[in-house]
């Protein structure tokens, strides 16, 4: 043990170090870099299309395809790229969506970032990386590879930003992505088979479908909502079949001119948590796992699953054919208008020395022929869906709802994108709103001051 | 080589100049001085350049409003304030000091208690029941946090012993309660906690002189009155480092609540090491992380301070 004599030698030390910490941060240098967005970037520039007339250049592609598929599929492209370009080399760095998402900061302010960035499009990845000027606006390019016609609006607003990095969902294309996502509800057919339920065509006849399942004694809908995140899909489901879109797109993208009190937000929070109150949901949901939910439903312990296609696979793989998948539109017949989006953005960050060269690379990966080897290795191409849907199974129910949904219904944004605070926010509120802490006003209170407060301070 | 040590300590004397002799001495003692501080030089190097700096980095970036990529702000204590003001935080200090009695308090209570137990008592297999104890210590958290999120499901172990006794009633999400889900974390830090601090404890009684023992016998001690008369004053030192080892350990308590409950349900069990992560990471504010994390490592070195003092002064 100390003595006292040492002890105040010790905490005299302790303070002159700390002295000397505070003077040393003190007089260190202000963090981040001062890069002014590079605003001139002339929408007319003549573009380079030919690749085999760029000499022999190096692309560094950093990716987040690691999964089987994915890393397939890209592994493929690449090889091909390469094969019809013998003077370009592809060097491919893929890290896991969230080291990605952690290490691209880093790599985007510093001085060997690569050409090509696979960025989230939320407002706190690609939004930010505009707002900073490291994404170069694809503009140019577009005009030369014609992007607007390949990709339907309601996909390609995920990746527009005003230059300011302000505005999302329209403005500049700063990415394309490869691949689309749609969130609907999964079903058993055995299940609904068993206790009489016809598959709804529109919404309301699939609320009718829970309730007839409740009488059943079957938990009509599962649900597993320990991570916060899960639940959001399913109020996105409610909310599309309730709110206009429009307004919901203002909200989703954080930007401003839209509220969330309304009566009709409110009406969408109140079927949720009546939803709860009637015993509609499994038991517990906010302690039960994502995996757990689903898993429920492959053992037949439910009627249906809000969730999204990244489950389709893992559904096949347990039931087979007994999974099927649909969004239920608000008019039978129509497209629904349901929570979705599209595989992370491909963008060219004003780093690289060869943008022509970048831009070509992520018109060869999200072309007709792409698309061709995305379906092959069981993804869900973004372009033209539908004409590469498997023969059967909840695969081919995933493309047919996304390219109804993209074509005839609309993709709504997710709504965590609105700002960088709002997974969070909503994520929390809706645990108390399946709790029972928050009421529907009180919940769209929450998001409202969140949202408000990001809006007003754009 | 047996002469060297000899002759380096003839050439060490300072050479006795006339009329310079205090001097002298003096330099040699500042030589003797620095001598300790080459030795430490080497650890302190790497301490420096991984702990000091970072440290010194941190105090430096928590003065900054900073997104990590476009130019910082200097706000002075701005993010400081906004600690001490903002709500969420202030839940997360004090699910921290919750997470202080679960991880330390109570598992140093147990221990005591178990560990007087094992000593005293000729417990047959008591390497064994020791290695059991300490288990929980060299599994990894993330392991051990899976592991009680699936006893903890509403279908888990936990619920279906609860239903199957009776209790059915009791039964209950336990992660996702806003009453109970606090609490259901703490236990596993207990869990992990108790087993490091009983074999610490058993170590500091197993130095208990057996005579002792038998002179409370022969004045008429009970086992109570061993406990609180011998065992609980000799083990003083061992309780100070249990209680600082772990107490440090709650305070900073990350991945546990990050595979568990993620801070949930709502915000009712997070923490300031999951604020930091939060804030850095996910919403790209790394002035306003820092300054968490600043408070967080002051708060830390205050508490074990206390903590050591209180300890120092009831031993001597």
């Amino acid at each position: 043990m100390m003595s006292r004599r040492h002890l105040r030698r010790g905490v005299l030390s302790a303070g002159i170090a700390l002295a000397t910490l505070v003077a040393l941060t003190l007089t260190g240098c202000t963090p981040g870099s001062g890069a002014t967005p590079d605003t001139t970037s002339d929408p007319n520039r003549t573009v380079e299309t030919d690749v085999s007339k760029m000499g022999n250049l190096t692309l560094t592609v950093w990716d987040q395809e690691v999964r089987g598929g994915q890393n397939e599929q890209m592994t493929q492209l690449n090889k091909a790229f390469e094969e019809k370009y013998p003077n370009i080399t592809v060097k491919r760095n893929s890290q896991s969506f969230d080291d990605l998402g952690k290490t691209l900061r880093l790599a985007l302010s510093g001085d060997d970032a690569p050409d090509v960035v696979q960025a989230n499009n939320a407002r706190n990845s690609m939004g930010s990386f505009v707002k900073a000027g490291q994404l170069e606006p694809l503009d140019p390019w577009s005009k030369a590879y014609n992007w607007e016609d390949r990709f339907s609006e309601s996909v390609l607003k995920y990746s527009r930003y005003s230059q300011d990095g302000k505005t999302f969902g329209s403005g500049s294309i700063y990415g394309l992505p490869q691949v689309g996502e749609v969130v609907g509800v999964f079903y058993s057919k055995k299940k609904l088979a068993e206790i009489g339920v016809t598959l709804p065509s529109d919404w309301a006849g699939f609320e009718a479908a829970l309730t007839q399942a409740k009488s059943a004694g079957t938990t009509p809908l599962l649900l597993g909502n320990i991570e916060k995140w899960p639940a959001v899909h399913v109020f996105g489901q409610v909310q599309g079949a309730t709110v206009d879109s429009s307004v919901i797109q203002k909200l989703g993208f954080g930007n401003p001119g839209a509220s969330w009190k309304t009566p009709e937000n409110e009406k969408a929070a109140q079927t949720l948590s009546t939803w709860q109150e009637e015993g509609y949901f499994n038991e517990g949901v906010n302690g039960t796992d994502y995996d757990a939910a689903w898993q429920k439903l492959t053992r037949g312990e439910g009627a249906f699953l809000i969730g999204g296609s990244w489950l389709a696979s893992d559904l096949e793989d347990a039931m087979g054919d007994d999974a099927g998948f649909f969004a239920p539109p608000v008019t039978a017949g129509e497209g629904a208008h349901t929570t979705g989006g599209t595989g992370l953005p491909f963008t060219i960050t004003k780093a690289s020395k060869n943008p022509d060269l970048a831009a070509a690379y992520i018109d060869f990966i999200t072309n007709e022929d792409a698309m061709k080897v995305l379906a092959d290795t069981g993804n869900l191409p973004v372009v033209n869906t539908q004409n590469y849907a498997p023969e059967s199974g909840v695969q081919r129910d995933v493309f047919s709802t996304f390219d109804s949904v993209t074509t005839r219904g609309e993709l709504l944004p997710y709504l965590d994108y609105a700002t960088p605070t709002f997974g969070d926010t909503l994520g929390e509120a809706i645990q108390g709103l399946l709790d029972g802490q928050l009421d529907a006003k009180a919940f769209t209170e929450k998001l409202e001051s969140d949202y408000a407060e990001f809006t007003a301070a754009q | 080589m047996q002469s060297s040590p000899r002759r380096s300590k003839r050439e060490l004397k300072p050479p006795e100049r006339p009329g310079g002799r205090s001097s002298s001495r003096y330099s040699a003692r500042q030589g003797r001085r620095i001598t300790p501080y080459l030795y430490i030089l080497p650890a302190f190097l790497v301490y420096g350049v991984f702990m000091l700096y970072p440290l010194a980095r941190s105090v430096h970036l928590s003065l900054f409003d900073w997104d990590g990529l476009t130019l910082a702000t200097y706000v002075g204590f701005d993010n400081y304030v906004d600690v001490l003001n903002d709500e969420r935080l202030r839940a997360a200090f004090g699910n921290a000091l919750t997470f202080v009695f679960f991880y330390a308090v109570l598992p140093v209570c147990i221990g005591l208690v178990l560990a007087a137990v094992l000593t005293r008592a000729r417990v047959r297999g008591l390497s064994i029941f020791r290695t059991i104890v300490f288990l929980p210590q060299v599994i990894a958290m993330v392991v051990v946090a899976i592991a009680w999120r699936q006893i903890y499901a509403p279908d888990g172990s936990l619920n279906t012993l609860l239903r199957a006794i009776g209790l059915g009633d009791l039964a209950r999400p336990w992660l996702g309660d806003y009453t109970f889900s606090l609490p259901a974390v703490g236990i596993i830090g207990t869990w992990v906690s108790t087993g490091l601090v009983t074999v610490l404890l058993m170590a500091g009684m197993a130095k208990i002189p057996v005579e002792q023992f038998e002179a409370a016998r022969l004045d008429g001690a009970g086992p109570v009155r061993e406990f609180f008369a011998i065992i609980l004053p000799s083990v003083r030192a061992e309780i100070t480092v249990a209680l600082t080892l772990t107490i440090v350990a709650s305070l900073k308590t990350f991945d546990l609540i990050y595979v568990t409950t993620r801070g949930g349900p709502g915000s009712s069990t997070t923490v300031p090491s999951y604020e930091v992560y939060r804030r850095a990471f996910e919403q790209g504010q790394v002035g306003s992380a820092a300054a968490v994390g600043v408070t967080l490592t002051v708060l830390i070195f205050v508490i074990s301070l206390v903590v050591n003092k209180i300890g120092d002064r009831s031993s001597s």
